[in-house]
């Protein structure tokens, strides 16, 4: 048997994709009103069309028939058709991800050079001017509104200093929402860094590295890092999970039509295909992301390979 | 065994001095001041402000902060300051309903499977474990898909899509309590469940409560105002800081004052609970405190 | 002390924040001579190792004085370039946890080969099979293979070589051996110790040898200095201390070995325990678990005398 613990993690994620569904079908049955009604958008209209209308959604079916349908069409990537537009939510979402990835990408870079910028600078001087400095502002960091931080920079660098255009879909346009994400991104970073360089310092392996006679850079970037940075991979990872299904509230304060303002309008609009597709969508890139993580710290760390051998 | 569980279990400080040891540090102090011109705020508000908050036209629209109108006004004519101060009232209560509602929720579920054990708490963490899979602010936006925009329903969104966390920390809590000596003996006397549930592990468990509490009041405010600003939760012309910020978003250019105080009250009342908090739980941290 | 000598230390005082860990420590070690540091533990063998190679974590450890020659160059005045061409080429150094001295996410032949590339300015392939010639002559058969295990992979023993290999890869003229076979099984220990041994001679060089263990001093060391409570109280060729103690503290440490003692019955051990700094007085520290201390003892600290049998004791045997 080559790799078994790979195959078995790729496995196990099964059982949790089968409930998250489940909870996501179950919680959007809960929707008081008639199905159908929300899809006819509320147009008027005769009992025949109301039961054809019916039929076509399988909603004259018992809930379990309708649940293993459901589990079986997510299963294969039917995600159904919307409401409002008639057209298959899978479509939608494709349409509208690329400003969701760009944005993605771009907090995630900002985030990672500050973050981890500002981790190491910690780290390695616990109780020094950056670290104090850094730990007496988290608590600041985490009290600030993101939209409002969003709304403050596109004021004085958008409008004010007039340095980067506030709309539009060109690179400069991504710059103001990258920081925003960023922003927030690197305070987590920062800090988990931070922990697990204190940590990682003290190591037998790190007194050997110096015995060596190794730069202290090196000592740090080879013999700390590749140690410490199991923590910051997992929050990086997860973050990015969240944000490809957008970034619901950057995208809504830089008017970026992306899968998080997707999401604000199918929930406003009642349009249940869409949201439910697009919870599906998120949850699923959330728990796969997860496992590929996983996947990863078997490359970092051999020790987590032989463990699942 | 006739008393409640033994109190050397927990320590829990009298009142007075909890907020002693509490306001020992600057932060704290900091915190506690802005809080409580805050909550003076809210509790007065309709005395303090200068106008009715929903009035339209008492000034221009969009008029510069002035000596009537510390804060500006808005696209309607609404003084800022006075909406702000009503602002502050919905905030505090809608935040305290929140964390009501996971706490509540979380701390029976959590104690309840924990004690029970066996395959009723594995079922529990499963469901905890992928609850806790959906991202915050999606499980709480798919709260208000089913149960409609408001600022209550937003409230009892972001407080359900609270539970998990809460749940999981109370559920270990338990756990560690479900086999000392005093739970033991309450078995052996034969105490009903529900009984040394109430009696034993509850009292108990208070000051991780607490703690878990005064740590997400902050997150719950701003979640709250996060889907108002969304347009999910509280809707126009309630006087709420998110949707006065999603409103300020379209005239920022003209009028900024329409987003930045809105913005900065929100985030003074989120950092002055989160300081707060952050004090309160080093105070009563079950650990620090010498406990299990 | 006629040939120059490799290593001097004079004088050395370290203090861990404001508590005083090891006071006025001196001794030498001669090129190619093999000394022994021992004493129980906590009495500062360690931190005089580390202080040597300036590897005490600092905060809080902290060199208040004295001095370090290594071949004549006082480490303590370097910076940490010059610090570092010492560190791993001409003094090498192993430690006594060969569990967790390894870095764990690397493979051994890279962790061995590191020294050679920066010290040596090898490239890797050069450095690859110079260090597989390393893990032949540290006894790990077919070296070749191994080179892309990871520790957590081999045996305690086995990680211990390692830790050598990599201590030897520049030839160093000074091994510092922090307690090398103390986590080890016992057979290990005899293989481990073989191995230095044979080593030692075999690349000419000196050695320090921190142990507890007197058993070990006494079949590897020329000569041994004891130590108690950061400073040294005896020092003296090794076949001259063990026929001859003359402080009571060492006498009394050799009563507690098990080749001094039947089998089968408990081993002695000396009673009391080390009084914390703040509790120590004017005089010999051991005083207070001195069974042959006279007044004299409690309130003057006797000096150390000259070599070649050094000494601290008011009251010797």
């Amino acid at each position: 048997m080559t790799m078994p613990w790979f195959i078995r993690r790729i496995l196990g994620i099964v059982p949790t994709l089968f409930l998250t569904w489940s909870i996501v079908f179950g919680v959007l049955q809960l929707i008081p009103g008639d199905p159908v009604m929300l899809a006819l958008g509320g147009t008027p209209a005769s009992d025949e069309v109301l039961d054809n209308e019916r039929r076509r959604l399988g909603l004259d079916q018992p809930v379990y028939i309708q649940y293993l349908t459901f589990l079986k069409k997510m299963a294969v990537g039917d995600l159904g058709n919307g409401y409002s537009s008639k057209q298959p939510v899978s479509e939608m979402i494709a349409a509208r991800m690329r400003p969701s990835l760009e944005l993605a990408l771009g907090g995630l870079l900002v985030g990672i050079v500050l973050g981890v910028a500002l981790g190491i600078a910690a780290g390695l001087r616990p109780h020094g001017w950056i670290d104090t400095a850094m730990m007496s502002s988290a608590l600041v960091g985490v009290s600030l509104p993101s939209f409002w931080i969003g709304m403050l920079l596109i004021y004085v660098f958008g409008l004010q200093l007039e340095w980067v255009p506030i709309l539009g879909d060109g690179i400069d346009a991504l710059i103001l929402p990258s920081i925003t994400i960023g922003l927030f991104l690197a305070g987590g970073l920062a800090r988990l860094i931070r922990s697990a360089l204190i940590e990682t310092m003290t190591q037998d392996y790190i007194r050997t590295a110096h015995s060596k006679g190794l730069s202290a850079v090196r000592v740090v970037a080879k013999h700390a890092m590749r140690n410490a940075i199991i923590p910051p991979i997992t929050l990086l990872g997860l973050q990015f999970a969240v944000l490809i299904g957008g970034a619901v509230v950057t995208e809504r304060v830089f008017a970026r039509a992306g899968l998080g303002s997707m999401l604000i309008d199918a929930v406003l609009t009642k349009d249940i295909p869409l949201v439910q597709g697009l919870v599906v969508y998120t949850t699923t890139a959330y728990i796969v992301i997860n496992l590929l993580l996983e996947l990863l710290y078997g490359i970092v760390d051999p020790r987590i390979r032989s463990r699942r051998a | 065994m006739t008393t409640a569980a033994p109190a050397a279990a927990t320590t829990i400080l009298p009142p007075r001095r909890l907020i002693a040891r509490t306001l020992g540090a600057p932060g704290a102090v900091a915190g506690s001041i802005i809080l409580a011109v805050l909550v003076f705020g809210a509790i007065f508000a309709p005395l303090l402000s200068p106008f009715d908050p929903n009035a339209t036209r008492v000034c221009p629209r969009l008029a510069a902060p002035s000596f009537t109108h510390f804060f500006g006004c808005d696209l309607f004519g609404r003084d800022i300051f006075s909406r702000i101060l009503y602002g502050a009232r919905l905030s505090l209560a809608v935040g305290l309903l929140t964390v009501a509602i996971s706490l509540v929720a979380g701390t029976i579920f959590g104690m309840v499977i924990a004690f029970l054990g066996g395959r009723v708490d594995r079922i529990g963490v499963r469901l905890l474990d992928v609850m806790l899979g959906f991202p915050a602010i999606v499980l709480a936006i798919l709260i208000v898909a089913v149960l409609g925009v408001g600022a209550f329903n937003a409230a009892l969104a972001v407080g359900i899509s609270g539970i998990p966390r809460i749940a999981r920390v109370i559920r270990s809590a338990t756990l560690t309590l479900v086999g000392r000596e005093f739970v033991e003996s309450a078995r052996a006397v034969g105490a009903s469940q529900t009984r040394i549930l109430r009696r034993h592990l509850l009292p108990n468990l208070l000051p991780i409560v607490i703690v878990l509490g005064s740590l997400d009041l902050g997150g719950a405010i701003l979640s709250t105002a996060t889907l108002s600003f969304l347009g999910l939760g509280a809707q126009p012309p309630t006087s709420e800081w998110g949707a006065m910020l999603s409103a300020g978003r379209e005239f920022m250019r003209y009028a900024p004052w329409t987003m930045i105080f809105p913005g900065l009250a929100l985030f003074l009342a989120v950092m002055s609970v989160n300081l707060v908090g952050d004090r309160l739980s080093h105070v009563l941290d079950p650990r620090a405190s010498g406990h299990g | 002390m006629a040939e120059a000598p490799l290593l001097a230390v004079e004088s050395l005082s370290v203090a861990m924040g404001v508590t005083p860990v090891l006071e006025d420590v001196s001794f030498r070690i001669a090129p190619g001579e093999t000394l022994g540091l021992v004493g129980e533990s906590g009495c500062g063998k360690s931190v005089t190792a580390l202080s040597i190679m300036r590897l005490l974590p600092n905060p809080p450890g902290r060199i208040i004085g004295g001095r370090i020659l290594f071949d004549g160059t006082d480490m303590l005045s370097l910076d940490i370039g010059a610090l570092r061409a010492i560190r791993g080429d001409r003094i090498g150094m192993i430690f006594q946890e060969p569990m967790t001295s390894l870095n764990p996410v690397y493979t051994i032949g890279d962790q061995i080969g590191e020294s050679l590339i920066f010290h040596r300015g090898m490239n890797g392939r050069t450095a690859r099979s110079e260090t597989a010639k390393l893990l032949d002559l540290v006894g790990i058969p077919a070296a070749r293979n191994q080179l892309d295990r990871y520790p957590h992979e081999l045996s305690g023993g086995q990680r211990q070589r390692v830790m050598i290999a990599i201590a030897l890869a520049c030839r160093p003229r000074l091994l510092i051996a922090d307690e090398p076979t103390t986590a080890l099984d016992v057979t290990v220990q005899a293989q481990i110790l073989d191995l230095i041994g044979r080593l030692r001679h075999e690349l000419g060089m000196a050695v320090l040898l921190i142990t507890h263990d007197l058993g070990v001093v006494a079949e590897f060391c020329d000569r041994v200095a004891v130590m108690y409570a950061g400073r040294i109280v005896e020092e003296a060729p090794a076949a001259q201390l063990f026929k001859q103690p003359r402080h009571r503290y060492t006498e009394a440490l050799l009563h507690t070995m098990p080749a001094a003692n039947p089998p089968g019955r408990k081993l002695p051990s000396i009673s009391g325990t080390v009084p914390a700094p703040a509790d120590r007085g004017e005089g010999c520290i051991f005083a207070p678990r001195c069974g042959f201390a006279i007044p004299r003892c409690a309130n003057e600290l006797p000096p150390l005398t000259e070599p070649p049998h050094r000494l601290r004791c008011w009251n010797p045997a």
